[in-house]
């Protein structure tokens, strides 16, 4: 079922949660609702399912205006971050539910409920637990038999609000690939809430992310992750190094290269954001030309953490923080250890404007200073000085 | 300083025991000034009331419970019980339902309001009784055309333990069915269940033991009532007493084995409450501890 949401607007007390939201989901895609907590994200996610109704604005599925429609007509499967199970209610009959709370006349018989339980139970690798209470689950299989359970109304959406939420990070992993698995087996429209990037990149066709009620960008994980359009996309996806330029004529200074800035950014102060592993090293006496933008000064290697085949170097560069991620090998190879000075290059570098980046990701008040010491013991000491 | 706070857990059955910092001298001080203040006033006039029915001998108590007047009594108290307790279940639901499961305008009114009757003397609420439904109230002359009898007869007594039993069931779900929130019960009409299915298949098994329990509470008090229900009974013994107000009556014609053999029974009610409580109480933490294990 292909879903599409239009100019929807909904307001709590005198907060604009949701402002003008227009989204367009395919017939059996898989979308990731990506945001920070506050954004709007699991109301439009309810607003979707009929659980809250929105300010204005419709929701269309085929085409057909549901807006109007309760939950029990859409026919929407929806999880629950806590599951939702029914605690007095067997891993059976929790599933059987949806089927026996049927009237009569549409109500599957006793032996086509248990056969269908069955059957879905097998799907989410539950075969076996279908006498146990929900309280003798761990996480990760409660939250199966949430989603077998809402599977038997046999919903045409499935809609899970942050399904891995309360999970712990190696069930998550797991329960990803199962959920990526079912709705593979199903060919469900399914939309689902995180605030894990990681999350939403790894497992969605595409992912749509939200910030203070706004949808900010729509593409597919690599599109986004790769090209951010706004500074908070940018920062919100994964680790963040800034560095002042300015723009001038649509070109920035950076570094000893003049880079072209997407159109639509005014001239003035810009930065240029750089991912860790954008971050490129070499020793200091060694200035092999490249591409890649390369800072003037040189930088000192102050830490390495080597976690597996990467190693998360921090590098001092003036008196501010770089954080860098290099393979092992690239490391070896370069023969930098801490305490030796390198060359540091930047690549791929996205340019916004600054006043925008200060805005929507607070790089700027990274410096602030800290309070000075003196008078907060003055302070804290009271009359006593 | 031990780090007490970190050992600390709402839930008494997760609580560790906390390292004892008072001396041996002062621990046994406080237990005895603890035991012996139960000892002397709770114990002991419930020994003395047992001893007293003991001392009159079987026969006399049996033929004081027989009496007719007493047995009108017990009729009564039962009968408002009755009426009472399933009346307040139905209240207790519907109002923390209310309150816990929708937004709208006046839900703090309605707790402040649910809690009233615990906040005043249970002889103001008979009071009000009178005021209203009495000879001289407002509604009098109405009730006295249509020749209702509420204030001195059955339909009073039924009304004012109504009255001060009303919070028991309220306040026991209330927090109980906030802290549960409504994702079960939005998962049980989204799987296609009715209002009604849902009711009583998700949300009164979520708060049967919490319901037990306030149904329980409320009919101690239905039975033990006796400030609101002395106001508006009018003491008409054989008609409008109740257990509590039969002993008084007996007590104040200097009966005293036929007061204390009524007395007994009340007592007996109220054990068999205590004992039933703590059984609830004991399995809600037993839930706890099962739940609390994965």
């Amino acid at each position: 079922m292909r879903i599409e949401v239009k100019e929807l607007t909904k307001q709590f007390e005198h907060t604009l949660v949701l402002d003008r939201i227009n989204l367009e989901i395919q017939e059996k895609e898989f979308l990731g609702l990506l945001g920070p907590s506050g954004s709007g994200k699991t109301t439009l996610l309810r607003i979707i399912a009929g659980l809250e109704s929105p300010d204005g604005g419709v929701v269309e599925a085929d085409g057909r205006d549901v807006s109007t429609l309760g939950f029990e007509e859409r026919k929407f499967g929806f999880v629950f971050q806590h599951y939702a199970l029914f605690n007095h209610m067997t891993v059976f009959e929790n599933v059987a539910f949806g089927m026996k709370v049927r009237p009569r006349g549409a109500r599957p018989d006793k032996q086509a409920i248990a056969d269908r339980v069955k059957e879905l139970l097998e799907l989410v690798q539950l075969g076996e637990f279908e006498d146990r209470f929900p309280a003798q689950l761990s996480g990760g299989q409660r939250q199966r038999v949430a989603l077998a359970r809402t599977l038997t109304i046999d919903p045409q959406v499935l809609l899970l609000d942050e399904p891995f939420g309360a999970l712990d990070a190696k069930v998550r992993v797991e329960l990803r690939r199962s959920l990526r698995n079912i709705h593979d087996a199903t060919g469900l429209t399914t939309i689902f809430v995180t605030h894990d990037q990681e999350e939403a990149l790894d497992l969605a066709d595409r992912v749509a992310i939200m910030n203070h009620g706004v949808i900010e960008q729509v593409g597919a994980p690599v599109e986004v992750y790769e090209s951010p359009k706004t500074p908070f996309i940018f920062d919100f996806l994964g680790h963040t190094n800034s560095f002042d330029c300015v723009i001038r004529h649509g070109k920035a200074r950076l570094g000893d290269k003049e880079l072209n800035v997407e159109p639509g950014i005014p001239d003035g102060p810009g930065v240029a954001f750089v991912r860790p592993h954008d971050i490129v090293l070499s020793r200091a006496n060694d200035p092999e030309p490249t591409q890649d933008a390369k800072l003037p000064d040189t930088a000192i290697m102050r830490f390495v953490s080597a976690r597996g085949q990467r190693a998360a170097v921090e590098l001092l560069y003036g008196k501010r923080l770089i954080e860098a991620e290099v393979s092992r090998e690239r490391l070896n190879e370069l023969r930098l250890s801490v305490g030796d000075k390198c060359t540091i290059r930047l690549r791929l570098p996205r340019i916004y404007a600054k006043r925008d980046a200060e805005k929507q990701t607070g790089i700027g008040e990274r410096a602030a200073p800290r309070p000075r010491f003196r008078k907060r013991l003055r302070s804290r000491l009271g009359g006593t000085l | 300083m031990l780090d007490h706070a970190s050992s600390f857990d709402a839930s008494p059955a997760a609580r560790q025991p906390l390292p004892l910092t008072e001396s041996a001298g002062a621990r046994t001080l406080l237990i005895t000034i603890a035991l012996g203040f139960l000892l002397l006033f709770l114990l002991l006039p419930l020994i003395v009331v047992f001893a007293e029915v003991l001392r009159l001998g079987f026969d006399s108590y049996w033929a004081a419970l027989r009496e007719p007047e007493a047995l009108a009594a017990i009729r009564l108290t039962l009968l408002t019980a009755l009426i009472v307790v399933p009346f307040n279940a139905v209240f207790g639901i519907a109002a923390a339902w209310a309150i816990t499961k929708f937004q709208f305008a006046g839900q703090n009114l309605l707790i402040t309001l649910v809690d009233l009757p615990f906040s005043v003397s249970p002889v103001i609420g008979g009071m009000v009784f009178v005021l209203l439904f009495g000879l001289q109230g407002v509604f009098g002359p109405w009730l006295a055309a249509h020749d209702i009898k509420i204030i001195f007869a059955i339909p009073g007594v039924i009304i004012a333990t109504l009255f001060v039993t009303l919070p028991f069931v309220a306040r026991e779900l209330i927090p109980l069915m906030q802290k549960q929130g409504t994702d079960c019960e939005e998962a049980a009409l989204m799987l296609g269940a009715s209002g009604w299915q849902t009711l009583f298949r998700v949300t009164l098994p979520n708060i049967k033991w919490g319901l037990l329990y306030g149904v329980l509470l409320c009919n101690g008090r239905a039975i033990g009532e006796f400030g609101a229900v002395a106001v508006v009974s009018g003491h008409i013994v054989g008609h409008t007493t109740t257990m509590p107000l039969y002993i008084e009556v007996l007590y104040n014609d200097f009966n005293f084995p036929a007061a204390f053999a009524v007395a007994s029974l009340l007592t007996l009610i109220a054990f068999a409450t205590l004992i039933l409580r703590t059984i609830l109480e004991w399995r809600a933490e037993q839930r706890l501890a099962s739940s609390r294990l994965h």
